[in-house]
């Protein structure tokens, strides 16, 4: 076992389908990369007309799985079920859970929402350890490292989930990934209170709720599922198949949800709806399209400062903007 | 005015200056919180890093968001620069004031603003300190996870400002994923709130961790979490850092991710338990104290495959605290683990680096050969779970030499773990002890991306300058980077 030696710590070798990519990029001319486009009208101006932009693929395959890191090295370009494959072959899971199985790690991290496991595994963006991304000038950058804990310097790889390719292309990311619970499932029960629900057990993956009826996902040993389902308030608890979720999605305020309780759905929503669904902990509603929270003028301000710096032509995905 | 000062040196002009920039605070601000007494103002000149003091211009301690935007904006009238400060427990000197700029401190908005126990977020001002607000939140059934070993006297503010970890976040993240959403005052002194969701890009993301180098956070929003039905804590005694460091490959890979993961080496279990009387084996080469989290019914499955995967990893003996007490005294080893290192010399430099988990053991290795060389005293205690090493050097700063020895043997160790694909920093950040380490890690482009984000938010550089990033390194390289390359 020799010691570590010094090296040009700085200098690394990325693979040759990222530097392919990073070609590709090249230096000027307007330019979006396309996964799978099932998230494509998030971000888009109607009003932008523009017809050259060159359209790319990013870098596809896992590139590595590291099983005793936890960690995955996978291009950006990859179906998200081709990477829930290879990682399920090493006993691990990444919850991407994007509601397409179609759809790229890419993709899923641009657009950056999370899936409806969010209670239990957090927000999407902190799965992301390290990203590499090819910015506006054409440079292949590393945003992040490959370990599971990094304060060295700003923390640009949550910067990068969610700017929907207008800050930098993502090549390839490093993405922290956990044990493959021995049991997963859902389970449904009618009339119960979601917020006694939610105080009865200790580590849900979801809590969705129509206004009736109200579906539980847990996971983990087969012990501790079962004693979690033992657990929950009110009942009869039924084991049943995921709900479908409605393809619309909003955000929603606490208080919101909370008015849900007492008060008529059109009136709570302002809109009507045919079916919607309260995903708890995460503040979203899906099935129902409200209107977006507006930006403030000084964070507006911070947001539009924040595209002109990294890319000050505008080459990047041009007519699309996360706000 | 003179334009050749030296940092901390004061002349008459600045004396002038001083007294206008003096006078215009306590015109907004109540006097006796505008400190400008030698004595004050020497109570704010460092961190708790190694590094050396530097004297602030005047500290402030506002109460208020207002008060802190006309600080602000004085501070920008008078051309003075800002540093941020919490309880002052940093480790890497991101508050120590240099330039004598306007220090402003948030100890005393410590107010917890509102608790919200159905969605288990609760709004609180900056200089709240970590460990009360858990205790705030103990009557509902809540804990904030995030758990410095300082977290008794370090701030929420202070926390988001460094991204602070602690050995909880392990399973649970760092302090960015506690944050939902920040109230920050600007450079200019404008106010807004950074939320965690769209529309928009994740500021709240990008300022979390900016070391005040971004602003000033004045408000936080922090998710907090239930505490867990049943724990279980464990304490594994190794012969060997090798076996120890295998065990954590093992325990990672076994399917349960414990709450927390920490190792302790001989040396500091020798300094620790003579004080902490945890029952520390004292003929061990390393300790795991590991813990476990769940509901009551899944909880000894897990221990049971956990010890199992100690004993095969080599562990001596595999001891489950028996009681709450028990298990309290043994993070109380773990916490407290720092201030048992007086018993041995009378200082001490900590450091923190990250590296893959499957390169502990080189790198333990690397440690102690490099401490040896220069002939320091090494202590490891850390979070081996996150692969987070703190290799603890302590020494008597009375001997001659000796901090030479420890800052070269500080500056190898660094770029062992980064030579070994680690990065320089877990947890305790940049600041200004490592800032002229950045370019290890960081290309010159990447550096330049650094200094974009920060432009973005304080385009003249007003808040906490010459903190996070090495000096000369500016946006204008951006330019100069050849087309399409790697560097």
């Amino acid at each position: 076992m020799g010691l570590v030696k010094y090296a040009a710590l700085a200098e690394r070798e990325a693979s040759p389908s990222v530097y392919r990519f990073v070609e590709a990029v090249g230096t000027y001319g307007p330019v979006r990369v396309v996964g799978a486009q099932t998230q494509w009208a998030i971000g888009r101006r109607a009003d932008y007309q523009c017809t050259d932009v060159r359209e790319l693929r990013a870098p596809d395959g896992v590139v590595d799985v590291q099983p005793s890191e936890l960690i995955v090295r996978v291009g950006a370009g990859t179906p998200v079920a081709d990477l829930e494959v290879a990682l399920a072959d090493a006993g691990l899971q990444c919850p991407l859970d994007p509601a397409s199985p179609m759809a790229t790690v890419g993709g899923v991290l641009s657009v950056g929402r999370s899936g409806v496991r969010r209670l239990r595994h957090g927000h999407l963006r902190d799965t992301v350890l390290e990203a590499l991304y090819v910015s506006a000038d054409g440079v292949l950058r590393r945003a992040g490292a490959p370990v599971v804990k990094n304060v060295t310097g700003f923390d640009l790889p949550r910067l990068l989930v969610g700017s929907i390719g207008t800050l930098g292309l993502i090549a390839e990311v490093v993405l922290r990934c956990g044990p493959v619970p021995a049991m997963r499932g859902w389970w449904t029960a009618n009339g119960v209170d979601p917020w006694s629900v939610r105080r009865s057990t200790f580590r849900p993956s979801s809590i969705l709720w129509d206004g009736t009826r109200i579906w539980v996902q847990l996971e983990g040993s087969r012990a501790e599922v079962q004693s979690e389902v033992q657990s929950l308030a009110g009942g009869p608890w039924e084991s049943c198949e995921p709900p479908a979720i409605p393809s619309e999605r909003s955000r929603i305020d606490a208080q919101l949800v909370a008015r849900l309780r007492t008060e008529e759905p059109t009136v709570v929503f302002g809109v009507s709806t045919t079916g919607w669904l309260v995903e708890f902990g995460a503040g979203v509603v899906h099935g129902v399209a409200l209107p977006p929270p507006s930006l403030l003028a000084p964070v507006l301000d911070l947001n539009r400062r924040m595209k002109d710096a990294f890319d000050p032509a505008g080459r990047l995905n041009p007519g699309v903007l996360p706000w | 005015m003179s334009d050749t000062r030296g940092v901390g040196s004061s002349t008459p002009d600045d004396a002038d200056t001083d007294a206008a920039l003096v006078g215009a605070l306590r015109r907004v601000i109540d006097p006796r919180r505008v400190l400008v007494s030698s004595f004050e103002k020497a109570l704010y000149a460092k961190d708790a890093s190694a590094l050396s003091p530097s004297e602030p211009g005047v500290v402030v301690l506002p109460l208020t968001t207002a008060e802190v935007q006309a600080i602000v904006r004085i501070a920008l009238e008078f051309g003075r620069a800002i540093t941020p400060r919490g309880s002052g427990t940093g480790l890497a000197g991101g508050a120590v004031p240099l330039e004598r700029p306007v220090v402003i401190v948030t100890t005393k908005m410590n107010r917890v603003l509102e608790v919200d126990v159905d969605e288990r977020t609760a709004w609180v001002e900056p200089g709240v300190l970590n460990l009360d607000l858990s205790k705030a939140v103990a009557k509902h059934g809540l804990h904030y996870a995030p758990d410095p070993s300082s977290q008794q006297v370090c701030s929420i503010g202070g926390n988001v400002g460094t991204n602070a970890g602690g050995p909880h976040c392990l399973a649970h993240g760092v302090t960015s994923a506690h944050t939902i959403a920040i109230e920050i005052v600007l450079a200019d002194g404008s106010c807004c709130v950074l939320g965690n969701d769209e529309p928009g890009y994740d500021l709240r993301g990008i300022f979390v961790g900016s070391e005040g180098t971004m602003g000033i956070v004045t408000k936080v929003c922090v998710r907090l979490m239930v505490n867990p039905p049943a724990i279980r804590t464990l304490l594994a005694d190794f012969t060997s850092i090798r076996d120890a460091s295998a065990a954590v490959s093992a325990v990672i890979a076994s399917g349960t991710l414990p709450a927390a993961l920490e190792m302790m080496d001989a040396n500091c279990i020798k300094a620790v338990e003579p004080w902490a009387k945890a029952g520390l084996p004292l003929d061990a080469e390393a300790v795991l104290l590991i813990e476990i989290e769940g509901v009551p019914e899944g909880i000894e499955p897990a221990v049971a495959e956990i010890r199992d995967r100690c004993l095969s990893s080599g562990a001596r003996t595999v001891r489950v605290a028996s009681s709450a007490e028990e298990r309290a005294l043994l993070w109380k080893a773990r916490k407290s683990a720092f201030g048992a290192i007086a018993n041995i010399k009378p200082d001490y430099y900590l450091h923190d680096a990250v590296v893959p988990r499957n390169r502990l053991v080189d790198v333990m290795e690397s440690v102690i050969e490099i401490a040896n060389r220069h002939d320091i005293i090494v202590l490891n205690v850390f979070h081996a779970g996150d692969g987070n090493l703190h290799p603890l050097l302590v020494f008597d700063g009375r001997e001659p030499g000796v901090l030479e020895r420890v800052h070269l043997a500080g500056d190898e160790i660094v770029r062992a773990c980064v030579a070994a694909g680690g990065t320089l920093s877990g947890e305790h950040g940049i600041g200004l002890e490592k800032k002229d380490l950045m370019p290890l890690v960081m290309t010159e482009a990447e550096l330049a991306h650094q200094v974009l984000v920060r432009t973005v938010f304080d385009p003249d550089g007003r808040c906490n300058p010459t903190k996070v990033l090495p000096a000369g390194a500016t946006c204008g390289e951006l330019r100069r980077v050849p087309e399409g390359a790697w560097v």
